[in-house]
């Protein structure tokens, strides 16, 4: 087994006899293990806690010392923390607005997308350029201009501004379609564009099914982006029956009397989507970072 | 695989010229962009170019006052002077643990073990729940009685600080919070691990270097691009802290968690004075540019890139 950790293994096993080689091994990866699992309890206790907090009653909630078992377990903490405030119709807004953000992302970055990496015209290298750039410019640098726009247009406590943006594209998922398209062959396309297939087509037949694990990713992390997404809401949207799950939470959490058993319950029921696509589409997490995180 | 098909696609594109017809095709293809990158992004960023030289309320109609409102901020406003430094104590504060606590976490992922592949998961899941809840959650975790952290403390007789409520440690516990989502940035080092080739650490180990020796001088070099990588992405990201400081701690107390962007929306959301919003809109934009431009100028001096020894 080739070893690849370095820190533990110098200080421990270098230049030790021949004779314990068997051993070395065994003890290497005994305690890589152990750094391994206690890192993971290290990281999975705040969500132990959250779902512990989220199950006890009153009287639990601020023992000291803390009590991690619930007893009883009260799950009605769940419905009275969702009625309390309107979660569910703050659940429905923010599937709208994640829905139809989604739908546009992969409408227009896949069409934008195709033009640069297989169109060619003047101006085109710099103008990605120009779409890296935008990637690296931060929100708060357009969002006072942004609102007087569309403040202007009368779309302020509308769906308008958080969703419209959409479909124009989105640079990072430009480059990520972008880099994607570049390694597919040529020779689909120019089979089809000899039976006089027009762009569209082109598109639509030829690229699409060959994109799919890609359009995948961009969906997945225009979900997770636009679920989590705070600061726009907060700027564009007043009126409390069309707030965003994170616009509750925020709001629930900033109510005076905050009971701490429900905030848990309902910040769990906020994070359960997220989590649950995550664990089911990870492999296009994973290929859409290998995909734009590296060079080459 | 990628190079030769990529490298196809070049002669493939080189072999034709321009036709009007491509032309067009490509503009129609980016005109989405186009139009969006004039009109979200070129457009605001002239508009609050503009805005900046003028006081506006949005009720009355924009009044132009030259440079007052930069005159303003840089000699006449104590609170823009902490935002910032709040802003710069927190980057040089977190962008080195994400750097090298991101590396150790992708080690620590990159070790050959069973079921390594479910750990990943554990390490990676805190990091896409950002947002409300991540802070809500930590805010419970950082209570200064019931908290985990503080009953935990007391079974010791250890009187635990008050973190976010206390100005001393508020910032510090903004920090710590952070260190649960280290896992984005550990996966993109876990990228960078997977492509160190085993030859050369098989060849420094036959030169006779002890694995400490192999990881500075071989895995640490080979990394620099995505070190630097993360470096620009950190910092971006560091400096539009909002959400964690807005509900954690709305600033507080005593403004010790008063952020720049959270700064930049009272000034434009609560008190509606856009001007000079703005203003501050287009100081963040240029420290932000000044620092990555740094950053990259300093790159060509300690980043590594492989193709450049042929």
């Amino acid at each position: 087994m080739k070893q690849e950790q370095p820190l533990n293994r110098g200080t421990l096993t270098y230049q030790q006899p021949r004779i314990g080689l068997r051993r070395r091994v065994m003890l290497r990866r005994l305690l890589a293990t152990i750094i391994v699992v206690s890192g993971a309890i290290i990281f999975l206790i705040p969500l132990v806690w959250m779902f512990s907090s989220s199950l006890k009653p009153e009287h639990q909630i601020f023992a000291v010392p803390p009590e991690l078992i619930p007893n009883p377990p009260r799950w009605e903490n769940y419905t009275e923390a969702l009625t309390y405030v309107p979660f569910g119709r703050y659940t429905i807004n923010t599937t709208i607005i994640t829905i139809v953000t989604i739908i546009g992302h992969l409408l227009s970055c896949t069409v934008v997308a195709y033009g640069f990496a297989r169109l060619r015209a003047p101006g085109r290298d710099a103008l990605f350029v120009v779409v890296l750039a935008t990637m690296m410019l931060p929100y708060p640098v357009t969002m006072v201009p942004l609102y007087m726009l569309f403040s202007s247009l009368g779309w302020v406590n509308t769906y308008l501004p958080l969703t419209v943006p959409a479909f124009f594209g989105q640079a990072f998922y430009i480059f990520l379609l972008r880099q994607f398209f570049l390694t597919i062959p040529y020779d689909l396309e120019d089979a089809a564009r000899i039976d006089g297939a027009n762009l569209a087509q082109l598109i639509w037949y030829v690229m699409l099914p060959l994109t799919l694990p890609a359009l995948a990713t961009v969906a997945i992390f225009t979900f997770q982006a636009t679920w989590n997404d705070f600061l726009p809401p907060l700027i564009y949207l007043n009126d409390q029956s069309l707030y965003t799950i994170t616009l509750g939470l925020s709001f629930f959490r900033s109510t005076f009397d905050v009971n701490w058993a429900y905030l848990m319950a309902a910040s769990l029921v906020t994070m359960l989507p997220v989590v649950l696509v995550f664990l089911l589409a990870q492999r296009f997490f994973l290929e859409g970072i290998t995909l734009t995180g590296m060079k080459g | 695989m990628i190079r030769r098909r990529t490298l196809n696609s070049q002669s493939h594109q080189r072999a034709r010229a321009f036709t009007r017809r491509e032309v067009l095709a490509f503009y129609l293809c980016i005109s989405p962009w186009l139009i969006g990158f004039v009109i979200f992004t070129l457009g605001p960023m002239v508009t609050s170019f503009v805005m900046s030289f003028t006081r506006w309320d949005l009720l009355s109609p924009a009044e132009p006052i030259g440079l007052r409102n930069y005159e303003r901020m840089f000699t006449n406003d104590p609170l823009f002077w902490q935002s910032l430094r709040v802003t710069i104590i927190f980057t040089l504060m977190y962008v080195p643990t994400e750097l090298i606590g991101g590396l150790l976490l992708a080690l620590v992922m990159n070790q050959p073990i069973r079921g390594i592949k479910y750990f990943r998961t554990i390490y990676y899941l805190p990091s896409i729940l950002s947002g409300v809840a991540f802070v809500v959650v930590w805010i419970w975790i950082f209570h200064p009685e019931a908290g985990l952290i503080n009953a935990t403390l007391a079974i010791f007789g250890i009187d635990g600080p008050r973190w976010l409520a206390d100005p001393q440690t508020a910032l510090s516990a903004l920090w710590m919070m952070s260190i649960w989502g280290l896992g984005r940035t550990a996966i993109i080092y876990l990228a960078g691990l997977k492509t160190v080739p085993k030859e050369l650490h098989e060849a420094a180990e036959i030169d006779g270097a002890n694995s400490v020796q192999t990881f500075f001088n071989v895995t640490i070099p080979l990394l620099t691009p995505t070190i630097f990588f993360n470096l620009v992405l950190s910092i971006i990201a560091t400096f539009q802290t909002f959400t964690s400081a807005y509900v954690a701690t709305d600033g507080g107390p005593l403004n010790s968690t008063l952020f720049f962007v959270l700064y930049l929306y009272r000034q434009a959301f609560q008190r509606f004075n856009m001007g000079y919003a703005s203003a501050m809109a287009w100081v963040l934009f240029l420290l932000i540019l000044l620092l990555t431009l740094l950053v990259v100028r300093s790159a060509r001096s300690w980043v590594y890139y492989e193709g450049e020894r042929r």
